[in-house]
């Protein structure tokens, strides 16, 4: 397979051919077996914005501080804890005294409400196959104590904005095989369409995922941009309509910013009214503009980590990374998850070619 | 995470399931999975959620990569968010 993707890469002649993926689990697995070794060195496989807690943005962030402030009780899900916002993050919050839960499933928030009288908000962020389990869990009814703040993003809308960015050079684009199998492959069709770029759906095993770069090399190569499905064992074209239909009956999708990258149009994903009763930004007063009167740590301006999930940037091209942005102190939502590409770099090690191949 | 975990419906009960992990068992909801499950499928739950009946003639190459992962330390960044997938039950409460 790693003959193919040299042959494919010479074959289509001009170097460095760049492609993207848009999955924490991707880069995960790519970096954790030393995929890039077995890659051509003009072959950069870029991860871009894969990363749902490092895209979501200081403003979001800043709302479940200013909950928990205020008495409030924050469920989320481990790796937002740590994310920070204007000046702090929901750690140093829980540091002073707010009440911060760190669940696995938004199940186990509802039975945390069940167990208080206080109020209970759950962070919500993820893509679109960790809002289906929100949503889910919202039309199956609440306790009363227990709202919403959704920080949930919609991968579809971001890809546009990256294939346009005139810095990107990306010539193709691998899809999560887990946000197809809720979407379906034929909603990267109008994308091909518009943008001219291929887009290849594929799995998380290290074989899944040569195989996709493989055929999105073969797609570049043909000149036919069109989308191809390898990881058919779980995505089909149509995708789960069932888990489509929970989404879009409590979530509407607005524009709104991605950290570090740009408004995304129809990128976020909120309550729809009929949900305002669930709805913690409407349920409560959330003034975040208290926070904005301390200034930001100064490292946080030399920080890339919306380059890096842009695709223009790597971590090493950081002077942070490594230094001081660490795991234990980050300065960048990349360095915090487990989804992020600096993360997942510094634990795994990237790639000395990445940005550099002739 | 979006990788998500597969298991083995040992039971099943209106709209929950009782799933086998590798030996740990927790309740998975079935309410957004779009095909009938029953005791011996395999589904993909992503926190808490079945969100895909996996065809049995193909899990064999599915599970292999989680029991690569499953052997890795409690140190390994992907291997912890499998185990985190794992705890994350439909049926609330840390067991």
């Amino acid at each position: 397979m790693a003959g193919s993707l040299a042959r494919l890469t010479r074959q289509i002649g001009r170097a460095p051919v760049s492609v993207m993926h848009v999955c924490g689990s991707h880069e995960q697995a790519i970096a954790k077996f030393g995929l890039r070794a077995s890659f051509p060195r003009n072959l950069n496989v870029i991860m871009g914005p894969g990363c749902p807690v490092c895209v979501t943005d200081v403003p979001e962030v800043d709302e479940a501080i200013v909950l928990a402030t205020q008495g409030v009780r924050i469920a989320t899900y481990g790796d937002m804890v740590k994310v920070p916002g204007t000046v702090r993050s929901l750690a140093d919050a829980q540091a002073e005294g707010g009440r911060v839960h760190v669940v696995y499933s938004i199940a186990q928030a509802v039975e945390l409400a069940r167990e208080t009288d206080d109020e209970v908000v759950f962070f919500a962020s993820g893509f679109e196959t960790t809002a289906v389990a929100t949503a889910a869990v919202i039309l199956r009814g609440l306790p009363r104590n227990f709202s919403v703040l959704s920080a949930h993003k919609y991968i579809p809308p971001v890809m546009e904005i990256v294939a346009e960015m005139p810095e990107t050079r990306v010539e193709g684009f691998l899809a999560a095989g887990h946000a197809a199998t809720i979407t379906g492959w034929g909603i990267f069709e109008r994308f091909v369409e518009r943008h001219r770029v291929p887009v290849v759906v594929a799995g998380f095993e290290p074989l899944d995922i040569l195989a996709g770069l493989v055929k999105l090399l073969e797609v570049i190569h043909d000149g036919r941009p069109r989308v191809e499905n390898m990881y058919p064992r779980c995505v089909t074209r149509e995708g789960n309509l069932r888990a489509q239909e929970q989404l879009w009956k409590v979530f509407r999708p607005v524009g709104g910013r991605w950290r570090g990258i740009a408004h995304v149009p129809n990128g976020n994903l909120r309550l729809r009214d009929e949900w305002a009763g669930v709805d913690a930004r409407r349920r409560f007063r959330i003034d975040v503009t208290g926070l904005w009167d301390s200034a930001p740590s100064a490292l946080v301006q030399d920080c890339l980590c919306g380059d890096i999930m842009a695709g223009i940037a790597s971590p090493t091209d950081c002077a942070l990374y490594g230094h001081e942005c660490l795991p234990e102190t980050p300065v960048g939502a990349c360095m915090v998850s487990s989804e992020g590409t600096c993360k997942i770099w510094h634990q795994y090690g990237g790639h000395p070619d990445l940005g550099g191949a002739p | 995470m979006c990788l998500g975990v597969p298991g083995k419906v040992l039971e099943v009960d209106g709209l929950v399931a009782i799933v086998d992990f590798w030996g740990l068992r927790r309740p998975i909801l079935l309410d957004s999975v779009d095909q009938p499950v029953s005791p011996g499928d395999y589904i993909l739950n992503h926190v808490g959620f079945a969100i895909r009946r996996i065809p049995p003639e193909e899990i064999g190459e599915t599970l292999l990569l989680y029991e690569q992962l499953l052997r890795e330390s409690g140190e390994d960044m992907m291997a912890a968010d499998v185990r985190s997938e794992i705890r994350a039950t439909g049926g609330g409460g840390e067991p």
